[in-house]
């Protein structure tokens, strides 16, 4: 049980590359923090510093109150789960799983104790005298979650552990993976590049690119107020419709316009952005926030717009259309009951009540 | 260009593809009678005269053209007949060519080693039983006389020396730099440097070795390595070879560890470069010192390299010969069983008891070779 501290932390490899720059994050004992971001954004490098499989270049890293920058990874209390699980090959499962607490000199009963326990929260006992290479892709998982778990680690280190798996199974890790953070109560950082897997996860999300940490938030915060356009971007599927615009208007309207469209921005919401008519913005509306004009939700302040529809794709519950309008593509996620054909030209209904402003320059948040 | 279908059997082009062949052959068997002739000076057919006239070994050029003409003529030769037989082959209906294809490029090798392996060796097993001239049949008397003689038993105790602490030394040594290399910013120049000596021959290295081995009495100018270094710390030169039997087989022992450490040490580089960097950070994380991580980790993840290495080694051991003909020639009880065998076939010329001492050899590398075998394709798998 511990809390974990990111402080100023940079990593720099040799050639000059940077892969995490001046990261400060601090994680909460019994918290479940999702690292996401596309590859090479600095997120395994940093799991791997406070694993201390990778030296760190500047900063501190906290383990509780203790600094552990120069601690080894066995002392470091601390349990990871490899993206290729890197069980041993030559062991058992139970040995597999036992090999930490002997090195340890755990003694042999509490061993046993603790092995089995761990594999039945796990529902692998029946596999503890198999080898590694007899079991399927979803066992080794298990087994490798079992191995970090008899540890009773302070935090558990995850770095893509559901990536080798089928989508299926990839579901069904996911819950099993939040089940046991709740039922033990132990502090959780997970890597992964599946944002779908950091939403459903996640007791808070950081979201980095580039070696830079974007925004750190809840999950439903980052979707409903991302601080930048990369967030917006990222968070979500399908992603959020992002339009390059420029803020117009005369007396108390301000109209968002993008060349192909112009809408005009509630008087609720105006205020912010009066001061900033006549700039370059970028304009961010997700999929969802896009109806069919005869199906709108009624109570919401919505703009019409006319858009040529390129692609549908049915899902049961709602339909993805592709829309262009005049040369700006967008999806919107509408009632499966639309009308929309390939080819049609079709009415769509933009909700302004939650729409997003970014400034051009910045790619940063307006609000 | 035919535009008839290639399917079906068409005997005019299979026809072709035979007198192609039978061309190859003919080719060939003139080739290799040119060579030949010129070795006989008695042969007096129009062929010989034109390979005398054209092969003159006596000369640096002849022996050069010769050379190169017996090169060209194994090499191309051997691809000529492939690709004739194959052309034949080719040109057969699907079912027999599906069957016949295998055979013609396995076949030539088969033959090969059915006259260079399989029948010397049924006949050496046979002569084993003769008498010194492979006349008058014996029985198990080699047998006997291997097993009794003394001499017999000092090779015995001597390959047993050569087999243990040769292997031991070469493999582990081997593993030892594989590991340490691996982790090193110099590897490349730390591999080729154990590896060096693996291009030398092992008469070149007997050469070298009997230099730094070699004796001259207390007084006179030391030009022996070991000696030199022994004196100028004031201590008595050795006869490190001649003295102090049988412990000076391991001054042989040194020179081929220090000629297949090289071959071990590269093999287990390739297999330790195999194992997942994961799995040693998981083993750091499990809380594993370097030291376990080497024996419950490492060592387990390429045991099947280890065992393969180290029968290849024991092999290799068990056959050892070249060097100690050319450090000691078998003296000072030095000699092992393949120099045994040389000195009673070609030297005593009792060729049923050096077939004898042979066959022992071969019984003794079959188990290892067979263990070495399984575990290959059990790797495989």
């Amino acid at each position: 049980m511990a809390s974990v501290t990111f402080e100023h932390v940079t990593k720099k490899y040799a050639g000059d590359v940077t892969a995490v720059k001046d990261l400060n994050i601090s994680i909460a004992d019994r918290e479940f923090l999702v690292f996401v971001g596309p590859s090479g954004c600095g997120k395994t490098t940093s799991l791997r510093m406070l694993a201390g499989l990778e030296e760190i270049s500047e900063g501190k890293i906290y383990i509780g109150d203790r600094v552990v920058n120069d601690v080894a990874p066995k002392d470091r209390d601390i349990a990871m789960v490899f993206q290729s699980y890197a069980l041993y090959p030559h062991m058992s499962v139970y040995d597999n799983m036992a090999f930490g607490l002997k090195l340890r000199k755990v003694p042999k009963p509490e061993i046993d104790k603790r092995v089995k326990e761990a594999a039945g929260r796990l529902g692998i006992q029946h596999l503890l005298d198999r080898k590694p290479k007899q079991l399927s892709g979803g066992q080794r998982q298990r087994v490798a979650v079992g191995r970090a778990i008899v540890r009773n680690p302070a935090v558990f280190l995850m770095d893509e552990p559901l990536s080798n798996l089928d989508a299926k199974l990839r579901v069904q890790a996911r819950a099993e993976i939040s089940k046991l953070h709740q039922q033990l109560g132990t502090t959780f950082i997970y890597v992964t590049h599946d944002q779908v897997e950091a939403m459903t996860m996640g007791t808070r999300i950081a979201v980095m690119k580039d070696g830079l940490l974007m925004q750190i938030d809840t999950p439903q915060k980052l979707y409903d107020r991302p601080d930048n356009v990369f967030v917006a971007g990222f968070i979500g599927s399908p992603s959020m419709n992002l339009f390059d615009a420029t803020l117009t208007g005369d007396g108390n309207d301000v109209y968002v316009d993008t060349g192909a469209f112009r809408v005009k921005i509630p008087e609720t919401r105006a205020e912010t952005y009066r001061s900033m008519r006549g700039k370059q913005v970028i304009f961010g509306l997700r999929p969802e926030n896009i109806h069919d004009s005869n199906f709108t939700p009624p109570g919401i302040h919505s703009q019409e717009i006319e858009a040529e529809v390129e692609v549908t794709e049915l899902m049961g519950n709602e339909v993805i259309v592709y829309l262009n309008s005049k040369g700006k593509s967008m999806l919107a996620r509408v009632d499966p009951r639309t009308q929309a054909h390939v080819g049609n030209t079709v009415k769509v209904a933009l909700n302004m009540d939650v729409f997003h402003i970014f400034d051009k320059q910045t790619e940063k948040a307006v609000r | 260009m035919s535009t008839t279908s290639s399917y079906g059997f068409q005997p005019t082009r299979f026809l072709t593809a035979l007198i192609m062949l039978a061309i190859v052959i003919a080719a060939l068997y003139i080739g290799f009678d040119l060579l030949r002739a010129q070795a006989v000076p008695e042969r007096t057919d129009a062929l010989a005269k034109f390979a005398q006239s054209i092969f003159d070994n006596a000369t640096p050029a002849g022996k050069l053209i010769n050379g190169i003409f017996a090169i060209l003529l194994g090499v191309g030769g051997m691809a000529a007949l492939f690709w004739a037989a194959n052309g034949v082959v080719e040109e057969l209906p699907e079912t027999p060519k599906r069957w016949l294809l295998p055979y013609v490029f396995v076949g030539p090798m088969a033959v090969l080693l059915i006259f260079l392996y399989i029948i010397p060796t049924i006949r050496t097993v046979l002569l084993s039983f003769y008498d010194r001239d492979g006349e008058i049949f014996v029985g198990l008397q080699n047998y006997i006389d291997t097993f009794t003689v003394p001499d017999m038993w000092d090779s015995f105790r001597n390959t047993i020396l050569w087999i243990v602490l040769g292997t031991f030394f070469c493999v582990s040594l081997g593993l030892l730099i594989a590991t340490l290399a691996d982790r090193s910013k110099f590897e490349t120049v730390a591999r080729a440097i154990v590896f060096m000596p693996m291009a030398i021959s092992f008469v070149g290295a007997a050469v070298i070795f009997r230099f730094i081995y070699y004796y001259a009495p207390e007084g006179s100018n030391q030009i022996g390595l070991l000696n030199a270094i022994v004196t100028t710390f004031g201590r008595q030169p050795q006869a490190w070879l001649q003295y102090n039997q049988p412990w000076n087989n391991l001054w042989l022992i040194i020179v081929v560890i220090w000629m297949q450490t090289g071959f071990c040490m590269v093999i287990f580089s390739a297999a330790l470069k195999g194992v997942p960097e994961e799995l040693l950070e998981a083993g750091r994380i499990d809380g594993a010192t370097e030291v376990r991580i080497f024996f419950n980790i490492l060592l387990p993840y390429i045991w099947g390299t280890i065992v393969t290495v180290t029968t290849t080694i024991i092999i290799f051991m068990l056959k050892i010969f070249d060097l100690v003909m050319g450090m000691t020639g078998g003296q000072f009880s030095t000699e092992v069983i393949g120099t045994q065998f040389y000195r009673q076939l070609f030297a005593n010329r009792n060729i049923g008891w050096g077939a004898a001492i042979a066959t022992l050899l071969l019984i003794a590398v079959i188990p290892v070779m067979a263990y070495n075998l399984r575990q290959l394709a059990q790797n495989r798998k």
